[in-house]
């Protein structure tokens, strides 16, 4: 047995600004920053310096309010946007020694592909409305590599049964569904390659609360079951509480603090935190 | 002929352009070449791409064939035959293997073609991606990063409504291991007629400003499935009702008097060809 878990993801020193930066704002460290943006060039520093480590089959919570990073950070992991600087390394990929954000939009493709799978908040990005459910997960599952029809059908309709899209509607397109379905239509698609990896982006925000019940309850029994690391971006504690093992609190594009869930909870050090966790209801 | 104009309709300018994009096309098999497609004397859609490539490309010496859907003497056809045979001069045929330029839309001719032959075909809709991604910006980088999950995808969708691969015409082939190309609408019985042809195959969409290229003895492999393998259009015990050839590409007729269906031959001048050959009894 080795000392030391490796990392499924680490992620180093991540910058992200959108903007030229001037001389004033001095690359973000400026005092004279409005929170996180220049009043002289207009500069947004959306992350700054973030850095973390994913473990195998955990679960790591990112909190903070909105406009803190989040959804840019998570944007960022997935190749939708470019980082400003930065690394990345995946366990999965090269052994884990070649920085992610390095590589060519090919192999980052590749990555996304084989490597990850993510949930939008918003499922008109994960998806595609016009095209039948079951072919949205046969999407991933050709860019992974398949070419076996039979095969993506029944790996489809296993993974819609699994995230409970009755076995008859697999066929109708999403933009058929109502918003909890579409949303689980997203989760068995990002499923579909048995990615180690998967990037939760504000999955339940927007829905009604019985069925952000469901999905919580199915994103963690799939995680449990499949033993894959999550990545778990929200606004909202009550999520944070019910399935994140570690918590990181972002404000201003940085990382303010980070610890055990119960921890950051419980016991926050910072004044963000206090008052973030003192005005849950 | 009509003198008023520079030989072949363009000044000499406009047709070393065009030939200028025709040679980067045969340089990368099935890459869709951007080209500054002129007004034309007839209306874009009407096989104005197909007519820049013949008027850049024909000469003195040339021998024209023109066909439309098969026929050499449909109106479109008969009046592209015109204008160019008006401006330049040059024979025209109806004889496959007698024309040394052969302008087509939607056939390959049934007679296979030669070395000393060039094929221009004309092309509504030049990108394979389009129905699964709308904007150019993206199918571009689809293409530059060989994503081309979205072109099977459209099949796997084809098989799930309707039980199998349901393109008409236009199904995407791989050409050279490295482009997807829409084949332009020709029906799928033509499709392996591209892989390693004799003659140099040009493609020109006009309203959509692109010209690709299919050069001699390339290789072109029609998309499909392990499981559902792509299949030409099959006429079993079905024969021309005129030359009675049978492997050749049939129109299905209905005699809306009788109700009776009758097959006959796609390719005209083949047929008559035919008939000839074997002398009227």
């Amino acid at each position: 047995m080795t000392d030391f878990e490796v990392p499924v993801l680490s992620v180093k020193n991540l910058n992200k600004q959108y903007g030229p930066g001037c001389l004033k704002c001095r690359g973000g460290e400026s005092s004279s920053l409005v929170k996180n943006y220049c009043q002289v060039c207009g500069t947004v520093y959306a992350c700054r310096n973030v850095s973390f480590d994913v473990f195998p089959g955990e679960v790591l919570g990112i909190v903070g309010e909105s406009g803190s990073g989040k959804s840019t950070l998570m944007q960022c992991l997935y190749f939708d946007q470019e980082v400003t600087s930065g690394e990345a390394y995946v366990s999965d990929y090269e052994n884990g020694e070649k920085n992610l954000f390095q590589e060519s939009s090919q192999q980052q493709r590749y990555i996304r592909n084989h490597i990850m799978g993510k949930v939008y908040q918003n499922p008109l990005l994960g998806l595609r409305m016009n095209f039948s459910s079951i072919g949205n997960i046969a999407e991933k599952l050709i860019a992974a590599g398949n070419n076996h029809v039979g095969m993506m059908e029944s790996r489809g309709t296993e993974l819609l049964n699994k995230v409970h899209i009755p076995v008859h509607r697999r066929k109708e397109a999403p933009k058929n569904f109502s918003g909890g379905m579409q949303q689980r239509v997203q989760i068995a698609k990002a499923l579909s390659n048995h990615p180690p990896l998967l990037l939760l982006d504000e999955v339940t925000t927007g829905l009604d609360l019985s069925v952000q019940a469901s999905v919580l309850d199915l994103i963690k029994s799939l995680q449990r079951e499949l033993g894959i690391s999550i990545v778990l971006v929200s606004h909202d504690l009550g999520v944070i509480r019910m399935l994140a093992d570690r918590t990181l609190v972002m404000l201003e594009g940085k990382v303010i603090e980070q610890g055990l869930t119960d921890q950051i909870l419980e016991d926050p050090q910072q004044p963000y935190t206090q008052q973030l966790v003192h005005s849950l209801l | 002929m009509n003198t008023t104009y520079n030989f072949a309709f363009f000044d000499e300018g406009s047709k070393r352009e065009i030939r200028r994009a025709t040679l980067k096309a045969i340089a990368i098999p099935g890459y869709q070449v951007p080209f500054a497609s002129r007004e034309m004397p007839i209306g874009r859609g009407w096989g104005t791409g197909g007519l820049q490539l013949t008027l850049s490309l024909i000469g003195m010496k040339d021998v024209l064939k023109v066909i439309d859907q098969g026929s050499d003497e449909s109106v479109n056809a008969v009046n592209i035959k015109k204008l160019v045979s008006n401006t330049t001069g040059v024979e025209v045929t109806e004889h496959t293997s007698k024309a040394t330029l052969i302008q087509s839309r939607h056939r390959i001719p049934e007679v296979p073609l030669t070395k000393e032959q060039i094929l221009v075909l004309q092309v509504p809709l030049p990108e394979p991606l389009r129905y699964y991604e709308p904007s150019e910006t993206e199918t571009k980088k689809l293409h530059a990063e060989k994503e081309y999950s979205g072109a099977w995808l459209m099949l796997f969708e084809q098989i799930m409504k309707y039980g199998g691969m349901a393109t008409g015409a236009d199904h995407p082939v791989l050409v050279h291991d490295r482009y997807v190309m829409a084949p332009s609408p020709i029906p799928r019985f033509d499709n392996p007629k591209m892989n390693a042809n004799e003659a140099l195959i040009l493609l020109g969409a006009g309203r959509e400003k692109k010209v690709y290229a299919v050069p001699p003895y390339t290789k072109v492999v029609s998309l499909d499935f392990e499981d559902y393998l792509f299949q030409a259009e099959i006429f079993a015990d079905k024969h021309c009702r005129i030359c009675g050839q049978t492997d050749v590409f049939l129109d299905e007729l209905v005699d809306e008097l009788t109700d009776e269906t009758v097959y006959q031959c796609n390719d005209t001048s083949n047929c008559l060809e035919k008939l000839n050959s074997v002398g009227v009894k």
